[in-house]
């Protein structure tokens, strides 16, 4: 993984200095919280519905087992014990005291890691795929143009004050298991006829109150020419985008207002200015960069072989175990969605587990998934069945990956002073309704998401099933989605009619898999079927 | 009734006016009336509150309950942890938020 150089510390040990006097100067009342809020949230500190909430940036969603044993310790020292895994692979505390934030990011910058870009109208922590550099499908690992990005953006100054938020994703594989094309811009390393590297470039894609899925603006950008094209996109958006209107702000409105030809003749007329100007990464900076992404000493000779023995390690393989490219070795998924509990939340002494677990079995290194899970990316296929028992102590040995208990919830009304209505709980009673694992492995992938309000934090327009939670008069009311998708198979769910209430909500889903288990056909997961037969051969089975 | 209510700057915790300074109970606010923005505005130009506002409420035997869900669970805690909240040894206490 990337470790700081000299620079990199010096740059976020001074941001950590200067929020430290910003929270002096709000203290003591020198700035005003109107002054205050934008140099907060620059430092990804939210004011919640409890208290400050943290969100900590994990770049691509790649760490190690030191920063995971920070993490816990700043659950322990400063939240109530536990983290919170998020949508877009960062991490957030809930209870955060705004006169202890400052120590919070320094104590954290002793580990390489801050909270810049997880907040504000800034470049997000970009995102990636969680098996990058151990997938068997990827082209080549897509973290060093990630980390090339990451460091091209921070502090950019046209990018500081962009109109609104701006997410990147970038992949390798043909399936995406980042939710690409729901991305302002997202970027698939492909190869041409030639063999040689390049992007797959989409743009305009964001979920929130107005959803659109990413038109791919090229299909084949030369890799070495990146950085121009995404200056490019940027500056078209920044020239045009609705800076007075904040529900039309986000790249997405301009790119479908411009429509995907216009939009995509101004980015390459911007794409030449740039071009000319020479700010593309040298080879020898990718390289460089490259090089902190050199694959780890896989061993050679090992066997492929798993003792299936015990049938509940032998589930946990079948569910949470993907195949990884170096023979003898796998990739592990730790679900962070047991059973009424909280949808990507961990205790401080289950991150020391997993930091454990992450430097004796996987080269000391862990990732976190948009799904709100962790992975464990490098493991000898020897060494499954004790990593399988030290998860299934710590209570994170579920075996419900892409299965309908794995559902993505954002925090809801029960955290988030923007929700409507609360998410988890609604996707606790719907995995006890489910819980019987025969059940889920019989009804197989099915994606809940439940967002708490129309931000789309829960990723509800990409559910198979999608919930998202409204202010009905007061009450707490939820409406019903079908047909989405975050897959290579990218589809935006549709509303099926009037929404219920809390209790109502669960009975509706179990309507809509039972009528799915009655109409499938053989091989088919919930969405081909729903594809097959539409919307309203599920509407009768909803609404009666 | 109108409560008067924010987050305590240093620590972000939710804080109600009591009619002469602020506790963390919902139980202790007032009805202010319509002298809500004037307080509002002393206090927050003291520093002693951020992110203030009024919200409506009803008189109870048990004391003020905010009208709207989202100011109940601010004045409770989080419902899916019961432990975190103000009563963690109530177990009638998310009858009370629902």
């Amino acid at each position: 993984m990337y470790r700081y150089d000299q620079y990199d510390q010096a740059m976020v040990d001074a941001r950590v200095e200067e929020f430290r006097d910003q929270t002096r100067r709000r203290i003591e009342g020198q700035l005003n919280d109107d002054q205050f809020k934008p140099l907060r949230l620059k430092n990804g500190l939210y004011l919640q519905l409890h208290a400050y909430m943290l969100r900590v940036a994990i770049p691509y969603g790649t760490f190690n087992s030191e920063q995971m044993r920070k993490l816990a310790h700043i659950a322990r020292t400063y939240d109530r014990g536990y983290g919170h895994f998020t949508t877009r692979q960062n991490i957030q505390y809930n209870w955060i005291k705004l006169d202890e934030a400052p120590d919070i990011l320094a104590e954290l910058a002793t580990v390489e890691m801050h909270a810049i870009q997880t907040s504000g109208e800034s470049i997000r922590n970009i995102s990636a795929d969680q098996y990058a550099g151990a997938a068997a499908d990827e082209i080549c690992d897509p973290r060093p143009w990630a980390e090339l990005l990451r460091q091209a953006t921070t502090f950019h100054p046209e990018f500081s004050y962009l109109p609104r938020k701006f997410k990147i994703a970038v992949i390798s594989s043909k399936e995406d298991r980042a939710a690409l094309r729901w991305h302002d811009c997202a970027l698939r390393i492909v190869r041409n006829a030639a063999g040689e590297e390049g992007f797959e470039v989409y743009a305009g894609g964001g979920m929130g109150r107005t959803p659109f899925i990413a038109y791919q603006i090229r299909d084949f950008l030369p890799a070495q020419q990146i950085f121009s094209y995404l200056q490019a996109i940027l500056r078209v958006w920044n020239l045009h985008a609705r800076r007075d209107n904040i529900h039309k702000q986000r790249m997405k409105i301009l790119v479908h207002e411009l429509g995907e030809v216009e939009f995509r003749r101004q980015v390459e007329e911007e794409f030449q200015t740039f071009l000319a100007l020479g700010t593309d990464f040298p080879q020898a900076e990718y390289d460089r960069i490259a090089e902190y992404f050199t694959p780890p000493p896989f061993e050679t000779g090992l066997s492929d072989d798993i003792d299936r023995s015990d049938p509940a390690f032998a589930l946990w393989v079948d569910q949470q175990v993907v195949a990884h490219k170096a023979p003898g070795y796998a990739i592990a998924n730790i679900s962070l969605k047991p059973i009424r509990g909280i949808a990507g939340d961990i205790s401080a002494e289950q991150m020391d587990i997993v930091a454990d677990l992450a430097e004796r079995y996987s080269f000391d290194d862990v990732r976190a998934t948009h799904a709100q899970n962790l992975v464990l990316p490098h493991v000898r296929k020897a060494d499954l069945y004790a990593v399988w028992q030290a998860l299934e102590a710590a209570g994170l040995a579920d075996a419900n990956l892409d299965l309908i208990t794995d559902i993505i919830a954002c925090p809801g009304l029960d955290y988030c002073s923007l929700a409507n209505a609360r998410s988890i709980p609604i996707a606790q009673k719907i995995a006890e309704r489910f819980e019987n694992m025969e059940r889920q492995l019989d009804i197989g992938e099915l994606k809940i998401k439940i967002s708490g309000c129309i931000n789309a934090c829960g990723h509800h327009h990409a559910g198979q099933i999608g919930i998202l939670g409204v202010d009905r008069k007061g009450t707490e009311n939820y409406q019903l989605l079908l047909g989405g998708s975050g897959a290579e198979d990218t589809s935006q769910a549709k509303i099926t009619g009037p929404g219920f209430d809390e209790a109502g909500i669960v009975d509706a889903v179990e309507r809509t898999v039972e009528r799915y288990r009655e109409i499938r056909e053989p091989g088919e997961r919930f969405l081909d079927t729903y594809r097959r037969v539409g919307l309203d051969a599920f509407k009768e089975a909803i609404y009666g | 009734m109108r409560l008067l209510t924010g987050n305590d700057l240093k620590t972000g915790a939710v804080i109600w006016w009591t009619g002469q300074d602020w506790s963390i109970h919902v139980e202790d606010a007032v009805d202010v009336g319509a002298a809500g923005e004037r307080i509002l505005a002393e206090e927050e130009a003291a520093r002693r509150v951020n992110g203030g506002g009024l919200i409506a409420a009803e008189a109870t035997a048990d004391g003020p309950r905010p009208a709207h869900i989202k100011d109940r669970i601010r004045a409770l805690g989080p419902t899916v942890r019961p432990d975190l909240t103000l009563k963690p040894a109530d177990p009638d206490v998310g009858n009370w938020v629902i």
